[in-house]
């Protein structure tokens, strides 16, 4: 039985590392939960936004807390692109025409980053990759700290942006009513778009805070992508609290699971309370009844 | 006894009778097996992880292989078989037993005249199996599970040495640096990861070490992928073992390694098995400070081989971090190779039994004689190496030695 010494350290260890899952499931819980796009082409773009990171450090010397500033914008317009050139075209308004665009971009992505980069895994060096925060006993990494704050301030700065602007509004009205959206005015291509490419600069912002204590390489999303699906239904679709609190929720039993039942099993436990909430409160944590 | 006078020069049956014999004879020896019709190349099947959790040891694994192929064809191929050129055939595995059988029987019912596979242990046993079926000559590269050379299968040989092997040398090594140090070192805890090669190779060095003195105080086993290491690392710190012994991938190995610089690991050594730091000069070269004093029981080249060296130069000047991934599979298409050439045919049976008496010269290895026992080279063995100054050096046995082992670095 492990004593406190070691379960708050872990819990402390687990809020930051749910804290990254919130950030990719972040931009998941936007176009899965409101657009109802299963994309699963989110792990291989996770993939794209940590290369482009990795470059920018590499060749030019960019902090991944500068980066902050480029590659979630870049990763916005290549969300839109994606949306509009591709994924809007060769759906034709079909959920499932949706789900096999987005699994055929994620095997295109993958392979073309394997062809293009290879399969290394890289990691970077930065002057604090290494340092910590001592914390009630603990040690806790200086870049997963950092990356705690970034999810709260993302969370916050979604929900304010769904909540309090027209493209909120819009967006919001049409994931509700699509129809009345458009009979409205609303450019739903334009929109549908304009969602597609936050979520993926969630992911670019992710891909920021999670480089400097993570690595990548071609599959590297894969280790994400089923957890963040995971996070959104338990935190309630559309819900960007609920991403959140879902996502440290998950960092949590996963450290607590590892501990008490060995690092194999310890992810069981992720999936008995997911079972547990679904059948609960199948709405999720803070879900709306639709 | 008669005494019959030869008429001079050749007579016409003479002549007949004579190229008769000479014809049937050179048909039988094999000698104008040149003059045979010959196979436009020999297609060798190289199977391995390219894609998956794996993939970045299964590229290497296939560079080297290529290089090896390049190599042997740039040197005239199989010249007792008229010079006929090796063909790379590739496969993925996908790091998925299953996968990798289904790419063996793919090959197989194309023809293929030999493989190479398949990185993991479990691909290994997989792949070896499949190609039992059709008898066709296997060389396992890399994977170290001693199950592949003991179920009594007549296609499959390794020229690497088995996790049996590893164990004993890494626990007797162990024991030597240890002794020379006053026997510091009393307890260690193992983290592997949860595959058959992890998973062996705990279990073999939980059964030696304390044979040896060293208690083994925890054994944890982890997943792959795994995201994050600070659950194990708190139970490492909590439990203050004097040795750390990772047997995992290079991924996990990463993240474990940064995990315990951040936790302010404090241990008297740590010693990987099969995997680590001082295996990898990629990590070396991206996290210094991390790898310093790592010590290594892993598969190694022979530092003072002039081909080894040479070897290395030539896979880093194709880009290559030269890991062991990428000399092993090298040594496996040498092995396939050279039995060819010995059999001086593609005939399945007389390639199996060219590699059943292989005695080709590995000295480019830290290597005894190559010596083939149900499919496994005897004369394997693995070496320990330590990170020193920000290089790999080999520190046992010592006739291979560059350095002398740092120990106890607390």
């Amino acid at each position: 039985m492990p004593d406190l010494a070691i379960i708050i350290p872990s819990v402390l260890n687990g809020l930051t590392t749910g804290a990254l899952y919130a950030l990719v499931a972040l931009g998941l819980t936007l176009i899965y939960g409101v657009l109802h796009i299963i994309n699963f082409a989110h792990g291989a773009l996770l993939m794209v936004g940590l290369y482009a990171v990795y470059f920018l450090n590499v060749q030019l010397g960019i902090d991944p807390y500068v980066a902050l500033f480029i590659v979630p914008p870049l990763m916005f317009a290549l969300g839109y692109a994606l949306q509009r050139g591709i994924i809007g075209k060769a759906s034709h308004g079909r959920d499932e025409n949706i789900l096999l665009v987005t699994l055929g971009l994620s095997i295109v992505i993958e392979n073309l980053s394997l062809f293009v980069f290879k399969s290394d895994t890289r990691a970077i060096d930065t002057p604090y990759s290494f340092e910590v925060v001592e914390f009630l006993g603990a040690f806790l990494p200086l870049p997963k700290v950092i990356a705690f704050a970034g999810a709260l301030v993302t969370a916050a700065l979604l929900w304010l942006l769904m909540s309090r602007t027209d493209l909120g509004k819009a967006i919001r009205a049409l994931a509700k009513e699509p129809k009345g959206a458009k009979l409205v005015g609303i450019n739903a291509e334009h929109v549908f778009a304009m969602s597609f490419g936050l979520g993926i600069a969630c992911l670019g912002v992710a891909a920021c805070l999670l480089l400097p204590s993570y690595y990548v390489s071609p599959q590297v999303g894969h280790g994400f992508v089923l957890i963040a699906f995971t996070i959104v239904v338990l935190g309630g679709m559309g819900s960007f609290v609920g991403a959140l609190i879902g996502g440290l929720i998950i960092g949590v039993v996963e450290a607590l699971g590892g501990l008490f039942l060995g690092e194999s099993l310890g992810q069981i436990g992720i999936f008995l309370i997911f079972i547990l909430v679904l059948i609960s409160r199948p709405t999720g944590l803070l879900g709306h009844k639709v | 006894m008669t005494d019959e006078k030869k008429p001079a020069g050749i007579v016409r049956r003479d002549f007949l009778q004579t190229a008769g014999t000479a014809a049937l004879g050179l048909g039988i020896t094999g000698l104008p097996t040149v003059l045979r019709a010959q196979p436009a190349s020999v297609k060798i099947g190289l199977i391995h992880p390219v894609s998956g959790f794996i993939a970045f040891s299964g590229n290497q694994c296939r560079e080297g292989a290529l290089m090896a192929i390049a190599d042997i064809n740039a040197a005239g191929g199989i010249k007792s078989m008229g010079g006929v050129k090796l063909e790379a055939v590739l496969g993925d595995s996908q790091g998925k037993p299953d996968i990798g059988a289904a790419e063996v029987a793919k090959m197989a019912e194309a023809g293929i005249n030999g493989i190479v596979a398949g990185y993991a242990s479990s691909i290994s046993l997989a792949t070896s199996q499949e190609a039992a079926k059709t008898n066709t000559p296997h060389v396992v590269d890399v994977g170290v599970s001693d199950q592949i050379v003991s179920r009594g299968l007549t296609n499959t040989f390794r020229f690497s040495p088995g996790y049996g092997k590893i164990a004993d040398f890494a626990v007797a090594n162990l024991d030597a640096i240890n002794k020379a140090a006053g026997s510091p070192a009393k307890t260690a805890m193992i983290i592997h990861e949860e595959s058959l090669f992890g998973t062996g190779t705990a279990d073999l060095l939980s059964k030696k070490l304390p044979e040896n003195g060293i208690e083994v105080i925890e054994v944890i086993k982890h997943a792959n992928p795994t995201r994050d290491f600070t659950n194990i690392v708190l139970q490492i710190k909590a439990k203050k073992p004097d040795l750390i012994i990772p047997a995992n991938y290079y991924n996990e190995y990463v993240l474990l390694a940064r995990t315990m610089r951040q936790q302010r690991i404090e241990a008297m050594g740590i010693y990987s098995v099969l995997g680590g730091a001082a295996s990898n000069y990629k990590f070396v070269k991206e996290f210094p400070e991390a790898a310093e004093n790592i010590m290594d029981c892993n598969h190694w080249f022979n530092p003072k081989s002039e081909v080894a060296l040479a070897r290395k130069a030539a896979a880093e000047a194709k880009g290559l971090v030269y890991t062991y991934e990428v000399f092993l599979a090298y040594n496996a298409v040498l092995g396939l190779a050279d039995a060819i050439e010995r059999a001086g045919s593609t005939d399945k049976e007389a390639v199996n039994a060219a590699l059943s008496s292989s005695n080709m010269d590995m000295s480019f290895m830290p290597y005894g004689p190559t010596r083939m026992v149900d499919g496994q080279n005897e004369g394997a063995q693995p070496v320990n190496t330590q990170v020193l100054k920000g290089d790999i050096e080999v520190i046992a046995p010592k006739e291979f030695a560059s350095a002398e082992a740092v120990f106890p670095v607390k």
